[in-house]
């Protein structure tokens, strides 16, 4: 019953998003609604290694990014459609994914984020040697004429509602299922967990190779959607900041957290963006984010929990 | 291709630059590597330090790296500061690894921020009689701006294990390292000690950003590219060990300036976090690992 009830529901956003993208108000809403919407998807791809398995990956920028220049290099090599530039975006941050999951065999706790950290740089120095790709001075991505229906931004802001329902839908599956119960015990004790004959390898490698494969699906029509891409700005750290604050401003034990938070402070930032300043929104972000994790360590779906429990 | 005189002149400036970078490392050898506290934001506070030294040397003309020891005192209020609010919020919670890092990712945030707000995205260089003079040694030049942070460095490097093994509260901080209880048992404040230890952590960070500004220009977005270099030279060193530390600087020094000099400077940034990742994923315990 339920299923079918988060199924219907999951429909009918995406009907609402299509709808939504047909109507004819203002571009800019679709603009920034594309925005939130790609939050959505990365703060709740972060939050199935991060919120679930325990592992704070502060690499995202780079899962995000490979995402976005595999579609680059593939819309330069074969002018590839975009749901294969996403499959194939998702496919190659999922193989990264799969790899730093290896790298949880030895590294635990703050060494593995900061192995991810690390990861990230590397990256971004391979890319900006790449000349293929555009290399540090970027590439312009030419959108191809006549888009399925409406124009480039609402056929974006509706895929992008298509992929924040599918990741959603991912994260509360894993969450409802044995796999979700498996990374909550790993995450409150690996050894216990092991000990009781949960197969903590199989599942980290499995959160993070889902969580990789998420956030290159999240990156892959940046390209289309910037349409001028340089390193600096696929690479960038606010994703990595944002998707961490995103989630821990929700709350990370459930799939409904990184949603809430990503939502709030996704809109706040871009209302910030345009009435204030980019820079001061980001200064707004990490003061949140410290604030959060200073006096609601659960975040607001922990504030809620507590309230209801007195 | 290959030339000898390019090879000599690319090993000494990579020296000369390892010197600089133990400064940098030190701190985080101390908070990170004797203490468990995964202060992440650590190169803000260097770059914090490196605006500090600019803003100084820009209104009044001092000297950056003097400029640098006079605000050691401020930065050392600073980080003790720092240290009671993140004991109060996660450590005496006994929440520290994963919120507490968290803490630190939005604090570096915030500092680079602040200072992009404050004094805009342009390079800040600073002002001083010895940059840009070189001396000549048979073929290798040595760039004195270079050679005062090498200077600099292995001079904090030195105090710093002086104090580490000869003074009291240095051996306390070791011993906090070792076993919180048993130092509480004998008698002294364990919270205490590691504010302390914090405090010099911050106050070199912020000598160490001085020497930054002298060697190269910055922007507020420095503060990523030490990062990898910091945490890569403290795992490399093994954790705490600070003539580890001094060691595996000078190593990331030359690697780095090799790497420049051989495939050109836009590969060096990654011979650091290879060389970590390939560290963290071989040997997590470091050369001189305790």
């Amino acid at each position: 019953m339920r299923t079918g009830g988060g199924l219907l529901a999951g429909l009918a956003v995406i009907v609402g998003g299509i709808l939504l993208a047909s109507l004819g108000v203002n571009q800019y809403l679709y603009f920034a609604g594309y925005v939130v919407l790609q939050y959505v998807v990365v703060a709740t791809a972060w939050n199935i290694l991060g919120g679930y398995a325990g592992y704070v990956n502060f690499g995202t920028s780079a899962f995000f990014a490979l995402g976005a220049y595999t579609a680059i290099f593939l819309i330069e090599a074969v002018q590839a459609p975009l749901p294969v530039l996403i499959l194939a975006g998702g496919l190659v941050s999922g193989l990264l994914g799969l790899g730093i999951g290896y790298l949880t065999l030895r590294l635990k706790g703050v060494f593995f984020s900061i192995a991810t950290l690390a990861l990230s740089v590397v990256l971004q120095t391979l890319i900006m040697n790449w000349d293929y790709v555009g290399g540090a001075k970027g590439v312009t991505v030419i959108r191809p004429g006549g888009p399925l229906f409406g124009n480039w931004v609402t056929l974006l802001f509706t895929v992008m509602v298509g992929l924040a329902v599918a990741a959603v839908t991912v994260a509360w599956l894993i969450e409802r299922s044995w796999v979700g119960r498996g990374l909550t015990a790993l995450r409150d004790s690996e050894e216990a967990a092991e000990c009781m004959g949960v197969p903590t390898l199989r599942l980290k490698l499995l959160a993070t190779t889902i969580s990789g494969f998420l956030l290159g699906v999240a990156g892959a029509p940046f390209p289309y959607y910037v349409t001028y891409v340089e390193p600096s700005s696929a690479f960038n750290l606010d994703y990595a900041v944002n998707a961490l604050a995103m989630s821990m401003i929700g709350g990370t034990t459930t799939w409904i957290g990184p949603v809430i938070g990503a939502v709030l402070l996704g809109t706040a930032q871009q209302v910030a963006t345009v009435t204030i300043s980019s820079e001061l929104n980001l200064l707004i972000v990490g003061v949140v984010l410290v604030a959060f994790v200073v006096l609601a360590p659960e975040g607001i779906m922990g504030l809620v929990r507590r309230a209801r429990g007195r | 291709m290959f030339s000898w005189d390019l090879l000599a002149n690319a090993v000494v400036a990579g020296v000369l630059l390892g010197g600089f970078y133990a400064a940098v490392s030190l701190g985080v050898s101390l908070t990170f590597g004797l203490l468990d506290v995964v202060n992440i934001a650590h190169p803000a506070f260097v770059i914090l330090g490196s605006y500090a030294a600019y803003a100084m040397n820009s209104s009044f003309g001092l000297d950056p790296i003097l400029t640098g020891v006079l605000l050691t005192p401020l930065f050392y209020v600073l980080g003790a500061a720092v240290y009671q609010m993140y004991y109060g919020s996660f450590e005496r919670r006994g929440e520290e690894s994963l919120r507490g890092l968290v803490f630190f990712f939005g604090v570096l945030f915030i500092i680079e921020v602040s200072l992009s707000l404050t004094y805009g995205v342009d390079y800040r260089l600073v002002e001083a009689p010895y940059i840009g003079k070189s001396i000549n040694l048979g073929g290798v030049g040595i760039a004195v701006r270079l050679l005062v942070p090498f200077a600099v460095g292995l001079a904090m490097t030195l105090a710093l294990h002086l104090f580490l093994s000869r003074t009291f509260y240095g051996r306390a901080i070791k011993a906090v390292a070792q076993d919180r209880l048993a130092l509480r048992l004998m008698g002294a404040n364990p919270v205490q000690i590691k504010t302390i230890a914090f405090g010099i952590g911050i106050a070199a960070a912020s000598l160490s950003g001085a020497l930054l500004v002298t060697i190269a220009p910055v922007v507020p977005s420095t503060d990523r590219d030490y990062i990898g270099r910091v945490f890569a030279i403290t795992v490399l060193g093994g954790l705490g060990s600070i003539g580890g530390t001094l060691v595996a600087a000078i190593i990331l020094g030359v690697a780095e300036s090799l790497m420049a000099t051989f495939f050109g400077p836009s590969w060096s940034l990654a011979v650091s976090f290879g060389i970590l990742l390939l560290v963290l994923a071989v040997r997590p315990t470091g050369l001189f690992g305790r």
